[in-house]
C-alpha cells in the first residue's frame, strides 16, 4: 500500500504545486483549492488519472470554526469535500473548499464528473451549497416544496410537527 | 347547473334536473379537490422527469446519457434513437414508488415511445428519515445502531465502516480477533446479501422457485448471525473497538454447515437459471455498460466488475486482514445483466472460499480492545471495581470523546464502495457523519442502462443495479 502510495504521489502533487496541504492520518491527499481553482483542479487531476468521483459532501462548520486549516486559508462556513479515487495509481485525493455563508456557490464538476449529479444535489438539498452549472440543481431527498437545508447547523430540528394524526406538534 | 337553465327547461323535469345537477356539481367541485390535494401530496415538481419542451437542454442531455465523455474528450451517442422526437409522440409514465419490482421505494418516470423506453429518472427520497442528521445527535457508542440500519441487506458492513471511521479517528489498534470476526461477519453478509438479490431477481424474471431458494438460504447466514449477535437483522454487532460478543460455541462446525450447503446449492442455481434459455434470453444483452460509463458515472461494485474492471477495495486497497486472504476478483467482460447476474453468484463462491479461510486461520484471543475509555468492562468487574463501574456508567451515558479531525473510509460492502466521511470536533458525538451509499450513486445509472431498451426489460434491469432504498435514501 505505501509503495503505491508513494509512488502515486509525485503524479498527484505535480498536478497543481501551489495547493494547500495537511498532514493526514491516512494515505488520503489533501487539498485545499480556492473556489476560483476548484474546479480547475479537479480537471487537472481528472487528467492526471483520477477517474472516478467516488464522493461529494458538504460539511456546515456554524459551531466548530476553529478546525485546523493549512496556512493561507481561511475558514468559512460551508466545506465542499470531495473524494477523487484513481485506479490506476490506487489512490485518493480528497479536496475540501470553503464556501461562505453570504454566497454559498461553487462550480459544479459534472462536466468533468458526470457521476457528481446526484451527490451534488444531495449537497444542495441537505445543505443549501448551490452548485453553478449543474444541469438540474434541484433539491432529491427532501420534499419539492420544503423549507431550509435540513443537515446545516442551525436548521431547527423538532421545528416542524412529525407527520402523523397524533403527534403533538414541536417539541 | 344555473337558475337560468332550470327555468328554461321544461316544469316536469325542472326539479329532478336540479337535485341531479346540484350532486354533480358537488362531486365535480369533491374531485377537483381530492385531485388538488393529492396532487400537491405527492408532486415532486421540478425534480419529476419533465416533458420535453419544459427540460432544460442541459437536463436533457444528461438524461439521454450524451453528458458522458470518453477520456479522450469525445462524447457517448448511444445510437441516439430520439433526437427528433416531440412531445405528443411520447408518453410519460410513472412507476413506483409502490410497485412490487422497484425494491422498495423507488419511483422512476419514464418517457415511452410505443415499447421503448426513451429517458428515465428516478425520483428518490420516499424513504428518507434523516439518518446524517440523526448521527450528529447520537454517540460515537449509539452510532452504529443508526448507521446498521441504512442498507438493511448489509447491516455489518455498515456498522463495520461507521467503526473503521471511527477507530481511525481514535487511532486505535485492534486485537487480531476482533478483526478477523468482522472480516467472517461481513463476508457472511456478503453471501446473504447476495443471496437476497438471486431471490429477488429471479423473481422479477419470473422464476418463483429462485426466490424461495434464495430466502431459504439466506435464512442459513441469518440464523447464523442470530445465534451469534442475538438478531437476525439490525445487529449493532460491530462497534468502535471490536465486536459485541464473541463467536458462539461450535462456530466452526456451523460455519461448516453453511459453507458446504450454499456452495452445493449455488450450483443449482446455475442449472435453475444459468443455463436457461428464457433466462439467459432475458439477461443477455440487456443493459450493457461499458467501463468509460461506469466510471463516469462512480458506478462501483459488482456492476463496474461487470463491466471488465478488476476493482474491488478488498484487493485493490485492502482494509481489515484481506490482505491476508487468498480469493479471486469476479470481472464481467460484456457489463450486460447477464454479467452482473453471474458476477454475484461466483462471488457468493468466492465469499465461501473466504469464509472457509477465516474459519482455519480465526486467530485466538481477544474480541475487542481492552481500552476501558472505549469498551465497557465485563459485567463481572462492575461489581468488584468502583473504577469499573465508573467506566461503564461514562461509556453508557456521555460516550467516549474522540480526537478532533475528519476521516474518510471506505469498504467494499456487496453493492460498492460504502464510505464513512467523518468530522469529529473533539466532543463525544460525531460533528457531521456522511456515509457514501453506493445503491445511491449506483442508481444514477439507470436512465442509460434503460435507454433505448424495452419497458418489459426495465424491470430486470432495475434488479441488476440492486439498489436498496434504505441506503439510497439514508
Amino acid at each position: 500500500m505505501s509503495d503505491t502510495a508513494s509512488a502515486a504521489t509525485p503524479a498527484a502533487t505535480s498536478v497543481l504545486p501551489d495547493v494547500p496541504r495537511l498532514p493526514d492520518r491516512l494515505v488520503d491527499q489533501l487539498a485545499f483549492p480556492s473556489r476560483d481553482t476548484y474546479k480547475q483542479m479537479v480537471a487537472a487531476f481528472r487528467a492526471a488519472g483520477f477517474e472516478m468521483c467516488s464522493d461529494v459532501c458538504a460539511v456546515d462548520y456554524l459551531t466548530h470554526p476553529g478546525r485546523q486549516l493549512p496556512d493561507g486559508v481561511k475558514a468559512e462556513r460551508f466545506e465542499v469535500v470531495v473524494n477523487l479515487l484513481s485506479l490506476s495509481m490506487r489512490q485518493r485525493v480528497r479536496i475540501r473548499v470553503q464556501v461562505p455563508e453570504s454566497d454559498p456557490e461553487v462550480d459544479s464538476i459534472t462536466d468533468v464528473y458526470p457521476g457528481a449529479d446526484a451527490m451534488e444535489r444531495e449537497a444542495y438539498d441537505l445543505l443549501g451549497v448551490i452548485f453553478t452549472g449543474h444541469p438540474d440543481m434541484t433539491r432529491i431527498l427532501m420534499p419539492e416544496d420544503w423549507e431550509g437545508h435540513p443537515l446545516r447547523k442551525d436548521y431547527g430540528v423538532g421545528r416542524v410537527p412529525v407527520q402523523f394524526k397524533e403527534a403533538p406538534g414541536p417539541r | 347547473m344555473s337558475e337560468h337553465d332550470d327555468t328554461a327547461g321544461t316544469d316536469d323535469s325542472a326539479e329532478t334536473d336540479d337535485t341531479f345537477g346540484m350532486e354533480e356539481t358537488e362531486k365535480a367541485h369533491r374531485e377537483a379537490e381530492e385531485q388538488r390535494y393529492f396532487v400537491a401530496e405527492t408532486s415532486e415538481g421540478a425534480q419529476e422527469l419533465l416533458p420535453r419542451g419544459t427540460t432544460t437542454a442541459g437536463e436533457l442531455r444528461q438524461e439521454v446519457g450524451a453528458v458522458l465523455r470518453l477520456p479522450e474528450g469525445g462524447y457517448i451517442d448511444p445510437n441516439d434513437i430520439d433526437i427528433e422526437r416531440r412531445d405528443d409522440q411520447t408518453m410519460i409514465i410513472n412507476m413506483g414508488p409502490q410497485h412490487p419490482s422497484t425494491h422498495g421505494v423507488l419511483r422512476l418516470m419514464l418517457e415511452l415511445d410505443g415499447e421503448t423506453v426513451l429517458r428515465t429518472k428516478p425520483i428518490i427520497g420516499y424513504l428518507h428519515t434523516g439518518m446524517e442528521k440523526t448521527g450528529e445527535e447520537l454517540t460515537y457508542v449509539q452510532g452504529s445502531t443508526n448507521v446498521t440500519r441504512m442498507d438493511y441487506l448489509s447491516p455489518l458492513n455498515n456498522e463495520l465502516v461507521f467503526s473503521l471511521a471511527t477507530e481511525a479517528l481514535l487511532g486505535l489498534e485492534l486485537p487480531p480477533r476482533a478483526t478477523w470476526i468482522r472480516m467472517l461477519m461481513s463476508e457472511l453478509n456478503r453471501v446473504s446479501s447476495h443471496l437476497m438479490w438471486m431471490a429477488t431477481n429471479g423473481m422479477d424474471l419470473g422464476s418463483t422457485s429462485m426466490m424461495i431458494y434464495g430466502f431459504r438460504e439466506r435464512e442459513m447466514v441469518l440464523s447464523f448471525f442470530e445465534k451469534t449477535s442475538g438478531l437476525r437483522m439490525n445487529h449493532n454487532y460491530i462497534r468502535p473497538g471490536g465486536v459485541a460478543a464473541d463467536l458462539p460455541d461450535g462456530w466452526e462446525d456451523d460455519i461448516e454447515i453453511l459453507c458446504e450447503t450454499i456452495l452445493a446449492r449455488s450450483y443449482e442455481y446455475d442449472e435453475l437459471l444459468t443455463g436457461q434459455p428464457i433466462f439467459r434470453d432475458r439477461t443477455e444483452a440487456v443493459g450493457n455498460l461499458s467501463a468509460e460509463e461506469a466510471l463516469a458515472l462512480s458506478v462501483t461494485g459488482p456492476i463496474l466488475r461487470s463491466t471488465g474492471v478488476p476493482w474491488d477495495l478488498r484487493r485493490a486497497m485492502p482494509y481489515l486482514a484481506y490482505d491476508k486472504l487468498d480469493f479471486d476478483v469476479i470481472v464481467g467482460s460484456y457489463g450486460d445483466n447477464f454479467d452482473r447476474y453471474s458476477v454475484r453468484l461466483n462471488e457468493i463462491r468466492e465469499s465461501i472460499k473466504i469464509v472457509r479461510q477465516i474459519a482455519e486461520m480465526m486467530p485466538p484471543g481477544d474480541y475487542r480492545v481492552q481500552d476501558r475509555k472505549v469498551t465497557p468492562p465485563p459485567r463481572a468487574r462492575i461489581d468488584e471495581s468502583m473504577e469499573a463501574l465508573i467506566h461503564h456508567f461514562k461509556i453508557f451515558t456521555e460516550g467516549f470523546r474522540v480526537p478532533e479531525g475528519e476521516v474518510y473510509v471506505a469498504i467494499e460492502s456487496p453493492r460498492g464502495e460504502l464510505g464513512c466521511y467523518i468530522v469529529s470536533d473533539g466532543t463525544s458525538k460525531p460533528y457531521r457523519m456522511h456515509i457514501r451509499g453506493p445503491s445511491f450513486v449506483n442508481l444514477q445509472v439507470l436512465p442509460l442502462l434503460l435507454r433505448g431498451g424495452l419497458m418489459a426489460d426495465a424491470v430486470a434491469v432495475i434488479s441488476s443495479v440492486d439498489p436498496v432504498m434504505g441506503e439510497v435514501d439514508r
